[in-house]
């Protein structure tokens, strides 16, 4: 990552979302909506971050690209590498663990054909390695797909929202 | 108890819409909030009420709700700021989405209140990124109902006071629930815990004086001041007051966020929860989320579920997240997946934690792998009394904690696989395994 790659236009679409966080911050405080700021580029360009797209945010919200790159690299939830456009994850902590967590990972990589952490070759699906809790132990086992949450899941039941995303 | 003098989870009883304004008010909702803008309550008065209620952050550290508000300079003339801390991410816990989903203004009223008591115009509610297709949205919409219903925004119902709440969205990260962590999170920053002192409430959100408080101890705060402190007082039991949201996970018949009294005996919750899964045996039980000491079954059976007993018998009522685990788990499996948590979600500013959680992840890990030694269970607790009390916020005791008590408990389960190659205890053929 570096500031030789560029720039890029953020749409408009982004430009809006971004201006409805900063409102939310004191003056001068622009940069608490860098979060929202990159879930909302991630979202809209294919599911992860480019270098390009990271330096427009740091330029929208005049901070230096580098504490950019610090954000979007320190939580889980960006993604700077090519990933799959449907994203995977299996909640394996301590509860689901306990209810077959580790069932159903097997599960969608046997269905997959690829290991916890990669992507299928056609750019579809992306198997997210998770590592918190993702606040549904009483659903356990449960994943969260693109964003959903499905809790008490079964092989059929993550075959059903697998088969049903295009 | 009835479940009309359900706490939090008052709108529960609703089939249809739980979280709409219009069956916030059918449980009392806002009239708190009114006596308050009325003039009835002034900010001292809210924050003895809270005091003398009894309540204890349901966040994990269980410190006195009204005890913190008032450390708040509240007269101060410069902006002040409170913040919600639903950043619920302690393995085992998930009440706080409940609160989020299922009874938003619980938790709004809650925020109003709080805010006006210690001076603050202007409040945020972090809510963990994972949340944003479900409770973030549900949150949103109750607070454009509060704000169209005139309960928030500039002269409240002409009473003179100023309250607004923001939600902010984090994107994944434990270490901000930590609460200074989370203030450099929503200051748009990696979520590193700060050094203390100066501690928020002299130098909090853009070193303002600012108080952070968990959702669920917000949440009550609307029910206290409409039934009074003593109600809540006498829910409850010495030490620990009200109603607490016990999630309870694992080998459980009916796993689920029950709101029950505080100090209820735990064979009581346990048999809310639908008894032991199969009607196997209770091994051991994790009380208040993956960061506090295991307890095997004999020591908590016979106990309340309260801050003080638990504490006494040697953890802690953490979050109130009960994981209950059966004679067919695997006590080095389970330290090792929670070992692994507290490695990946170190933050790596301090060197204990950072160096210290691989290293109990990776021999735990070959512990399990077959090619353990019994010098590694005391390089483990060594490795975690190094870590414990030698770091900037609690993750570090966090990952000792889980180290330490299970290998007091369940070393016998440790040997027994460096014994065999990496087989468990449970797996064996005489498999006894407590």
């Amino acid at each position: 990552m570096s500031a030789q790659a560029g720039t890029v236009a953020l749409s408009d679409h982004v430009c809006a979302e971004i201006d409805r966080w900063i409102e939310k911050f004191p003056e001068g405080q622009q940069r608490s909506a860098v979060l929202a700021a990159l879930h909302a580029v991630q979202h809209e360009t294919g599911g992860y971050l480019t270098p390009a797209l990271m330096n427009a945010v740091a330029d929208y919200l005049e901070m230096p690209p580098i504490q950019v790159y610090e954000v979007a690299t320190f939580y889980s939830m960006f993604e700077t590498k090519p990933v799959g456009r449907h994203s995977i994850s299996v909640c394996t902590n301590i509860s689901c663990m306990l209810r077959g967590a580790d069932d159903i990972v097997a599960h969608i990589e046997n269905r997959l054909g690829i290991r916890t952490g990669e992507s299928t070759p056609d750019g579809k699906f992306y198997l997210k390695q998770e590592e918190e809790c993702l606040a549904a132990c009483c659903g356990a086992p449960m994943m969260m797909v693109d964003h959903r949450y499905h809790e008490n899941l079964t092989p059929a039941a993550v075959d059903e929202v697998l088969d049903g995303l295009e | 108890m009835p479940e009309h003098d359900l706490v939090c989870f008052a709108t529960r009883r609703f089939e249809s819409e739980p979280w709409t304004l219009q069956n916030y008010l059918a449980v009392g909702g806002y009239q708190a909030w009114q006596k308050v803008l009325d003039g009835e309550l002034d900010r001292a008065a809210i924050i003895e009420q809270v005091k003398a209620s009894g309540l204890r952050g349901r966040g994990g550290a269980g410190f006195p709700t009204g005890l913190k508000h008032s450390f708040m300079p509240r007269e101060a003339p410069v902006q002040k700021y409170l913040v919600c801390n639903s950043d619920e991410s302690e393995p085992g816990t998930c009440h706080d989405r409940e609160i989020l989903r299922l009874n938003p203004h619980s938790l709004i009223e809650g925020m109003a209140i709080s805010a006006y008591a210690m001076g603050a115009t202007v409040a945020y509610n972090y809510i963990r990124g994972e949340f944003m297709d479900e409770p973030v949205p549900r949150f949103e919409t109750a607070l454009q109902e509060a704000y169209d219903a005139g309960w928030l925004g500039a002269n409240v119902k002409g009473s003179g006071i100023d309250v607004d709440i923001h939600t902010f969205v984090g994107a994944g990260a434990y270490i901000c629930g930590e609460e200074t962590g989370l203030l450099e999170s929503l200051e748009g920053k990696p979520g590193k815990p700060r050094f203390k002192p100066p501690f928020p409430a002299q130098h909090g959100l853009y070193g303002a004086p600012t108080t952070i408080n968990n959702t669920q101890s917000l949440a009550s705060i609307p029910t206290i001041i409409r039934k009074g402190p003593q109600w809540f007082v006498d829910i409850g039991v010495e030490g620990s007051s009200g109603t607490a949201i016990f999630s309870v996970s694992g080998h459980v018949e009916k796993p689920g966020n029950y709101e029950l009294p505080l100090g209820i005996p735990f064979r009581e919750l346990l048999e809310i929860a639908g008894g032991m899964q199969g009607g196997r045996e209770l091994k051991a039980v994790i009380p208040g989320g993956s960061s506090v000491q295991v307890m095997p079954a004999a020591n908590i059976v016979d106990l309340t579920m309260d801050f003080d007993t638990i504490k006494a018998a040697g953890s802690s009522l953490g979050t109130g997240a009960v994981v209950v685990m059966d004679e067919t788990t695997c006590m080095v499996n389970m330290l090792r997946r929670i070992s692994r948590f507290y490695y990946a979600e170190s933050c790596g500013q301090c060197t204990p934690c950072r160096e210290g959680t691989g290293w109990l992840y990776r021999v735990l890990t070959r512990i399990m792998e077959g090619s353990g030694t019994h010098a590694d269970l005391d390089m483990l607790v060594d490795v975690a009394n190094k870590i414990e009390g030698h770091t900037i916020c609690a993750l570090g005791d966090a990952a000792a904690w889980p180290v330490q008590s299970f290998l007091k408990h369940f070393r016998h389960e440790f040997e027994y696989m460096i014994d065999h190659g990496g087989r468990s205890i449970v797996s064996a053929p005489d498999a006894v395994a407590a």
